[in-house]
């Protein structure tokens, strides 16, 4: 085995035990930030030796031995100056091996537990959300440093710098490595839906940059929702993320043209969404309604989006269901964002008119001012109302606002489509639609 | 990034019987161990050939064949599709179940996927500035 293809091999058995490692060392440990560092020591040593010795048949065992003698050796070294240093060590010792029997026996137990612990500590409320996120993707996505700066378009030592911090702030608070239970689990837990989302949402409409995606944060957030799904399972609101995912990616190779521009839902090829992830979707949603009890927002937003995915055409979409779905998503999770969405669906249910009037209600609350969709779904309605003049600003104004190079040029095109609508002497009246 | 896995079994095993219950238990714990770890999007396996059928379409005429098909050991008799972040990461989970498996091969072909479009490049670019 060549040197580089071992190391491309190691890569693949990082991603795939790193957390197991972290999180059944976070547990022996009590600090995430050691079981980390641990966790990376023991990959050195791999890189070191099986290079030589080839990958032995257990990866993930021979990790976990490696980092576990590593603990034992730290815990005596701490304790040099203590009397009884080795009767700690010894204790110490069969305390770990007590701990993890065996690291392939399964995920229904304490492997599974442990993971638990580790999504809960990485999404913890004592850290920022940016700190949430990037923690996340290396303690759970055993992305690198370097994989996670590149994904969000920011210099590495940012995000090491970032990740530094979190593993002090969680040992500085002695944030318990534990599930939280009762009424805190729910506040967690939608911490911890609202880190993968983030997640998701960064790779699915990219904020900045050329990338219209970045698809690898997509795939990460996705394969981290269902495994949350498994751990889990009695929680429909962690099923309606999963199905809100699953189903938003399902049109990913839609909403993308030859040429890397962005595509809008209603104008996709719907042979291009992708069926696979519509079923997965959809019986992720089917159950999040089985566990039964009001949908939640994650629920809600699936469900909407299942409505467009069973559409096969279209002219096919149940828009007035839609337009119910985001009443009712207004009343749970109310939002100026939720209420842009409203007004679309209003305006496709009950005309252009209907929508445009919320929309200018949120024009004059302010707060989504900057936000380029307000003026781009502004300049949408206008123009269906024979109104381009004025849509060709709105189009105008949200092109400027965009981040994203692609939506720009999107922006700037309907902006010219609507000046070439325009009659050469600027009419005094509103055309009929 | 996707991966379909297409299974070969070295033997004949049209001919060949069930899998023993002991197999079953163990490719049952492994492709639970599989979606738990958010992986696995979707597997089966294949019945007989003779249950089966080819369709050809040879200068404008469709020629229907109807099963078992004679090259035995060429026989695909299972697949899965897996989302995973690299070729090495499927080439990992494809070893692992033909250990379980036994004889045989696994084909590993990436389909035309979303995640497709720079993931690979930029877990290499990224490995190697991290480590």
């Amino acid at each position: 085995m060549s040197t580089a293809d071992a190391h491309r091999a190691i890569d693949a058995v990082w991603r795939i035990e790193s957390a197991k490692l972290i999180a059944g060392l976070a547990r022996m440990v009590r600090d995430v930030g050691l079981a980390e560092d641990l966790a990376q020591d023991a990959l050195v040593a791999a890189l070191e030796r099986w290079p030589r010795t080839g990958v032995p048949d257990n990866p993930g065992a021979w990790l976990m031995s490696t980092a576990k003698r590593r603990a034992v050796d730290l815990l005596r070294r701490r304790t040099l100056h203590e009397r009884k240093q080795d009767q700690v060590a010894i204790e110490m010792e069969a305390a770990l091996d007590a701990a993890v029997p065996d690291l392939d026996a399964g995920l229904d137990d304490p492997v599974g537990d442990d993971l638990l612990r580790l999504v809960f500590i990485s999404c913890h409320p004592v850290l920022s959300r940016e700190a949430r996120v990037a923690l996340t993707l290396r303690l759970l996505g055993g992305l690198t440093t370097g994989e996670i700066a590149r994904a969000f378009l920011v210099p590495e030592p940012t995000i090491a710098q970032r990740i530094v911090r979190a593993k002090r702030t969680l040992t500085a608070a002695r944030v318990p490595f534990e599930v939280p239970r009762g009424e805190e689990m729910q506040a967690r837990l939608s911490s911890v839906l609202e880190v993968v989302y983030l997640v998701f949402n960064e790779g699915y409409s990219a904020t900045a940059g050329d990338d219209w995606m970045r698809p690898a944060l997509c795939g990460e957030a996705l394969r981290l929702g269902r495994v949350l799904a498994g751990l889990v399972p009695g929680e429909p609101e962690v099923h309606g993320l999963v199905a809100l995912m699953e189903i938003q990616a399902s049109r990913a190779r839609a909403r993308v043209g030859p040429g890397g521009e962005p595509v809008l839902l209603l104008e996709q090829d719907r042979a291009r969404w992708d069926q696979l992830l519509i079923r997965r979707g959809l019986a992720a949603l089917a159950r999040a309604e089985e566990l039964g009890g009001a949908l939640g927002p994650y629920a809600m937003q699936a469900a909407i989006a299942a409505c467009h995915a069973r559409a096969r055409t279209p002219g096919e979409t149940d828009w007035a269901r839609i337009a119910a779905l985001y009443d009712a998503l207004a009343e749970i999770a109310p939002s100026p964002v939720v209420e842009l969405n409203r007004a679309v669906a209003l305006s496709m249910a009950f005309g252009p008119a209907a929508g445009l009037e919320l929309v200018d209600d949120l024009v004059a609350d302010g707060s989504l001012d900057g936000y380029h969709l307000l003026p781009s779904v502004r300049g949408d309605l206008l123009a269906k109302l024979g109104r381009p003049d004025e849509a060709r600003a709105e189009f105008e104004r949200a092109a400027t606002l965009t981040r994203n190079g692609r939506e720009r040029d999107l922006l700037l095109s309907r902006a010219a489509r609507c000046a070439r609508e325009l009659p050469p002497h600027p009419a005094t009246e509103p055309a009929k639609s | 990034m996707r991966f379909m896995t297409i299974y070969k079994p070295g033997v004949d095993q049209e001919t060949a019987g069930p899998p023993s219950e002991k197999r079953m238990a163990e490719m049952g714990a492994f492709i639970n161990e599989m979606a738990a770890a958010g992986v696995l999007l979707a597997t089966d396996g294949l019945q007989a050939s003779s249950k089966g059928a080819r369709v050809k379409l040879v200068d404008g005429d469709f020629v229907v064949t109807d099963g078992p098909f004679a090259e035995t050991k060429e026989l695909i008799a299972g697949y899965a599709i897996v989302n995973v972040a690299s070729k090495d990461e499927a080439i990992h989970w494809t070893k692992r179940f033909l250990a379980l498996m036994g004889e045989g091969e696994s084909e590993i072909r990436l389909m035309h996927d979303f995640a497709a479009f720079d993931g690979e490049e930029a877990r290499q670019v990224g490995a190697a500035a991290n480590r």
